[in-house]
C-alpha cells in the first residue's frame, strides 16, 4: 500500500493505491454512464405514449425546474470549491464547503420529491403512461443517485473530522467529488431531453 | 495538477459562471423562441454537450494524473456506447422494425 509513494503530487494521489481507486472510479463512472443512457434510450421511445393521460406541458413546471437546476449546478461548483481548498490543505474550509454543497444538495432533493408528489396529486403517477413511467424511472434513478451521494458524503465529512486530512481521506474526498460532478452532467441531460423538449414540443 | 493551488480558484468560478449561462441560454432558446422544433433540438442538445464538457475538464480535472490519457479513452468510450445506446434504441423501436 505505502508503496510507490510519490510526494510531488496532490495528497490524493500520492499513493499506488489512491491513483489506482481515482481510475477505477473513473471507470465505474463510465459504466454509470451506460446506465443512463438506457434509461435516456427507454424514455426518448415512449415519451410520447400519453396513454390519454397528462402530457410534458400539463404536468412540467418550469420555474420549480429552473431553481432545481441552479441549486445542482452551484452545489457542483461548491464540490469544486471543496477540492480547491483541499489541494490548498485547508481541512476546515475542505469540510465547510462540503457542507454547503450537501445542504444545496438536500434543497434540489427536497424540490424532486415535492415535484413528485405534485405529479402523483395532479393524476401523473408511475402507472398512468408509458411517458410517466419512464419519466419516473429516469428522474427516480437520478434522485436516487443523489441521495445515496449525500449518505456517502456526510460518511466520508465524519472520517475528515474524526482522522484529519490525510492521503486516504483526501482520495476518499476526490471521489465523491467525482461522484458530485457526475450526477450534474446526467442532470444537465435530463434539463435538456426530458424538461426543455418537453415543452418545446 | 498543482499541489498548492493558487489563491483564488478562478477556472472553478469561470466554469460556474459558463454552466449558468449555457442554462439560461437553453432555457431561452426553447421556452422564448418560435425556432422549429429539429432547430430547437440540435441547438440545446449542443450546449448540453458543451456544459458536460466543461463540467469533465474544468471541475473533474479529467485530464490530469499519470491516469489521464487513460480517463479519455475510458469517457470517449463510455460516449461512444451511451450513443449507441440511445440512437440505436430510438432507431430501431421507431422505424418500424417491431412491425415485421
Amino acid at each position: 500500500m505505502s508503496a510507490n509513494v510519490n510526494t510531488s503530487l496532490p495528497l490524493e494521489y500520492q499513493s499506488g493505491q489512491s491513483r489506482m481507486n481515482i481510475l477505477g472510479f473513473w471507470i465505474f463512472l463510465g459504466a454509470e454512464i451506460a446506465l443512463f443512457a438506457t434509461l435516456f434510450g427507454v424514455y426518448a421511445v415512449l415519451s410520447g405514449r400519453y396513454a390519454g393521460g397528462p402530457t410534458h406541458q400539463d404536468i412540467i413546471m418550469i420555474r420549480e425546474v429552473m431553481i432545481q437546476t441552479i441549486l445542482l449546478l452551484t452545489s457542483s461548483f461548491t464540490c469544486g470549491l471543496a477540492i480547491f481548498e483541499m489541494r490548498r490543505g485547508n481541512k476546515n474550509e475542505l469540510i465547510m464547503w462540503l457542507v454547503i454543497t450537501l445542504l444545496l444538495g438536500a434543497g434540489f432533493l427536497y424540490m424532486e420529491i415535492n415535484e413528485f408528489i405534485h405529479y402523483v396529486h395532479i393524476g401523473a403517477s408511475m402507472q398512468t403512461s408509458a411517458f410517466l413511467s419512464s419519466l419516473f424511472v429516469l428522474l427516480g434513478t437520478h434522485g436516487a443517485h443523489v441521495t445515496f451521494g449525500i449518505g456517502w458524503a456526510i460518511l466520508v465529512i465524519i472520517q475528515l473530522i474524526k482522522r484529519g486530512l490525510t492521503s486516504v481521506t483526501a482520495r476518499k474526498v476526490f471521489i465523491i467529488g467525482l461522484y458530485w460532478h457526475f450526477l450534474d452532467v446526467v442532470w444537465i441531460f435530463i434539463f435538456t431531453f426530458v424538461y426543455l423538449k418537453g415543452l418545446v414540443l | 495538477m498543482e499541489k498548492s493551488a493558487k489563491g483564488f480558484p478562478t477556472s472553478h468560478v469561470i466554469g460556474f459562471l459558463f454552466s449558468l449561462i449555457l442554462t439560461f441560454v437553453a432555457a431561452g432558446v426553447a421556452l422564448k423562441t418560435s425556432l422549429s422544433f429539429t432547430v430547437i433540438m440540435w441547438i440545446i442538445g449542443s450546449l448540453a454537450v458543451i456544459q458536460a464538457g466543461l463540467q469533465l475538464f474544468m471541475f473533474m480535472h479529467m485530464t490530469e494524473g499519470e491516469d489521464g490519457k487513460t480517463n479519455i479513452i475510458n469517457i470517449a468510450y463510455a460516449v461512444f456506447v451511451a450513443v449507441v445506446i440511445v440512437l440505436g434504441t430510438i432507431w430501431v423501436l421507431t422505424s418500424g422494425h417491431a412491425a415485421h
